[in-house]
């Protein structure tokens, strides 16, 4: 690399001033990468640490042991677990957990679907007020819907049905996901659907023939979305899931510890079981949720 | 978008000739524009029934005295009817300027704007610094660093909360780390400020990861001949940094901070799960709301639903200036 072709990327965090001895360079740019290692490892370490705690706690069989956790290395065991699996209701909660997420995912991205279309291609009377109607539901408190959801749901003997926390988790899935597929619609070019428009299609025909098919990839984002966060929302399921056989695992976790006990080695195993998979699915598709979460904000 | 066209159709929105009459006009719309209606209709309908109808009761409740021991409920085979009464504004005075109202609605509000501003701060700053080396192409293991980073976000809130109130119990890892190395051991879960400290810390903690990815393809994003270019004029690491990393993030940032702002002013887990009912003056007006409506007996449903549309509107306001602030020199949309 010369002085001239400085390498843009590492912009800010490399000095460069006027030119210089080779040398003098070479050991400044070592510095900076040390520096930036040196950081990184302990931002990383941060981010790494409560969670293999929560793993190393989750290995002890007492459950007091995170109160002293040199002796969990001598009796280390894998007992949390094989309970956790066979004596509690953990099965009962991913069957609920599955279920409402799923279900939010499925309801949110088909109505969502075509509505992100919409609004992406088509300027219609109304236009803006939608649009601002989709932002400002992302913004509601829960505070704001959880008595009336709850009032509402009871006169219609919804409270501890899977079909009611569905429909509160719709609430805020379905907006949100017109608002990403808007985004991504925006990404497919217009001359596609003249293309379509030219060759006789009607509106829907070229929404479902040609844009809904290259849309896969978007359709899944939102989706994925849709699933992370019902399967992580606490307040309403939490509210409206009475019988502990209908718990989500929000809500099942937090079981554990009651006023008169506090099984937190349990606790610890349970939660280790829920974040594997969780995590592992999320890794898969991080890197499209991003674009997508910023893609509905950068176009206009 | 200067000249809106219609690209599903090719009409100009520019092209009309001169309005006619209401009649005609509702008649045209809808011939024009009947499919885009039809296509919207299931968000309308679902946001009608599933947000707008509970909206527009949850603002009926506001405005009576109703809880839980007045309210329509089915004991055993015994259906009682709803006795609560109309009681007009009464709930919101109360609650801005009632009795109590420092205690009950002002310090909450309070300490909401501090903990908003304070997570939002610290999210955005540490989140630029890591994606900022994260940026370096020629740094090894990027990735490697990058998967880590990410993890706080990738495990869902609910579980890594619970990994944090074994971490900041009394005799937990923190306050026994702190204690080897003789410092003070607070009573983080207990004591009110060290109650917020936390509570700041693990939403910290779970937030950067977003605002770093989000950032860091911000900043990949950015045209590298503009940095060259910046070089070629004698630009020193700090002003390209001021003058073309900043610029260049603009668009993304703006969606990022707005993000930020609404989610954690309405961010409800993180104090819940840490806390339960122990914590009564580190709750933030969410957990407040909801600690009115369901963490106690009997149940001010009414109160509840007033808070409720109390920060909905504190949303509005905000959402409304920023997006005012930001289009201030541009014509440029923020969301």
């Amino acid at each position: 690399m010369t002085t001239t072709t400085v390498t843009p990327a590492t912009g800010p965090a490399e000095q460069a001033e006027a030119p210089r001895t080779p040398a003098r360079r070479g050991r400044r740019r070592a510095g900076n990468a040390l520096a930036s290692h040196v950081v990184l490892t302990v931002a990383s370490l941060v981010a790494l640490f409560p969670i293999a705690w929560l793993v190393f706690l989750s290995l002890g069989p007492d459950k007091d042991d995170y109160l002293h956790p040199g002796e969990i290395w001598g009796k280390m065991t894998f007992d949390n677990y094989s309970f956790v699996l066979q004596n509690t209701n953990f099965w009962e909660w991913l069957k609920s957990s599955l279920i409402v997420s799923l279900g939010t995912t499925v309801i949110g991205v088909m109505a969502a679907a075509t509505t992100g279309y919409a609004v992406s291609r088509m300027r219609f009377p109304g236009y803006r007020r939608l649009m601002w109607v989709l932002l400002l539901t992302q913004m509601f408190p829960i505070a704001v819907l959880i008595v009336p959801m709850y009032q509402i749901l009871s006169d219609l003997q919804l409270i501890d049905s899977y079909l009611g926390l569905v429909l509160v988790y719709c609430s805020t899935a379905v907006p949100y996901c017109a608002w990403l597929l808007k985004g991504y619609f925006d990404t497919i070019p217009f001359e596609i659907d003249e293309a379509g428009r030219v060759d006789g299609l009607s509106p829907f025909g070229t929404f479902f023939r040609l844009i809904l098919p290259l849309a896969r990839p978007g359709l899944a984002v939102a989706g994925f979305y849709s699933f992370i966060t019902a399967f992580g929302e606490v307040a309403f399921a939490s509210t409206f899931m009475l019988s502990d056989t209908k718990y989500t695992f929000a809500v099942g976790l937090q079981s554990f510890v009651s006023e008169h006990d506090a099984q937190r080695n349990l606790m610890a195993a349970t939660a280790v079981l829920i974040a594997i998979p969780v995590s592992a699915f999320f890794y898969l598709v991080q890197k499209n949720l991003v674009t997508g979460l910023t893609a509905g904000g950068t176009k206009g | 978008m200067t000249v809106a066209i219609d690209r599903a159709t090719g009409r100009r929105r520019g092209d009309r000739t001169p309005r006619p009459g209401l009649g005609t006009r509702l008649k045209h719309g809808y011939q024009k524009h009947w499919y885009a209606y039809a296509m919207i209709a299931p968000v309308v309908i679902v946001l009608g029934v599933l947000v707008l109808y509970p909206l527009a009761y949850g603002f009926y409740l506001t405005l009576t005295d109703a809880d839980s021991l007045n309210s329509a409920r089915t004991i055993g085979v015994n259906e009682i009817e709803a006795t609560y009464k109309f009681v007009g504004f009464d709930n919101y005075a109360d609650i801005l300027w009632g009795d109590t109202a420092y205690d009950r609605f002002w310090s909450h509000f309070i300490w909401t704007v501090v903990w908003t501003a304070a997570c939002v701060t610290l999210h955005y700053c540490i989140g630029l610094g890591l994606a900022l080396l994260l940026n370096q192409k020629n740094l090894r293991g990027r990735t490697f660093y990058r998967l880590i980073l990410v993890l706080p976000w990738a495990v869902p809130t609910f579980v890594t909360v619970f990994g944090w109130r074994f971490m900041l119990a009394d005799a937990g890892i923190i306050n026994s780390a702190l204690e080897t190395l003789h410092l003070p051991t607070p009573l983080w879960l207990e004591d009110t400020f060290w109650q917020r400290f936390a509570a700041i810390m693990v939403n910290t903690w779970c937030g950067v990861p977003f605002m770093m990815v989000s950032l860091l393809g911000g900043l990949q994003s950015i045209d590298s001949s503009l940095y060259e270019a910046a070089e070629m004029d004698g630009a020193n690491a700090w002003q390209r940094f001021r003058h073309v990393t900043l610029p260049g993030l603009r668009s993304v940032s703006s969606t990022v901070v707005l993000l930020g702002v609404i989610w954690t002013f309405n961010q409800f887990a993180i104090i819940f799960l840490l806390f339960g009912n122990t914590a009564p003056d580190a709750q933030i007006l969410v957990t407040w709301a909801y600690q009115l409506g369901f963490g106690q007996q009997p149940r001010e449903f009414a109160q509840s639903a007033a808070y409720g549309i109390l920060l909905l509107a504190v949303l509005i306001v905000f959402t409304s200036f920023y997006r005012r602030w930001l289009n201030r020199d541009e014509q440029q949309l923020a969301i």
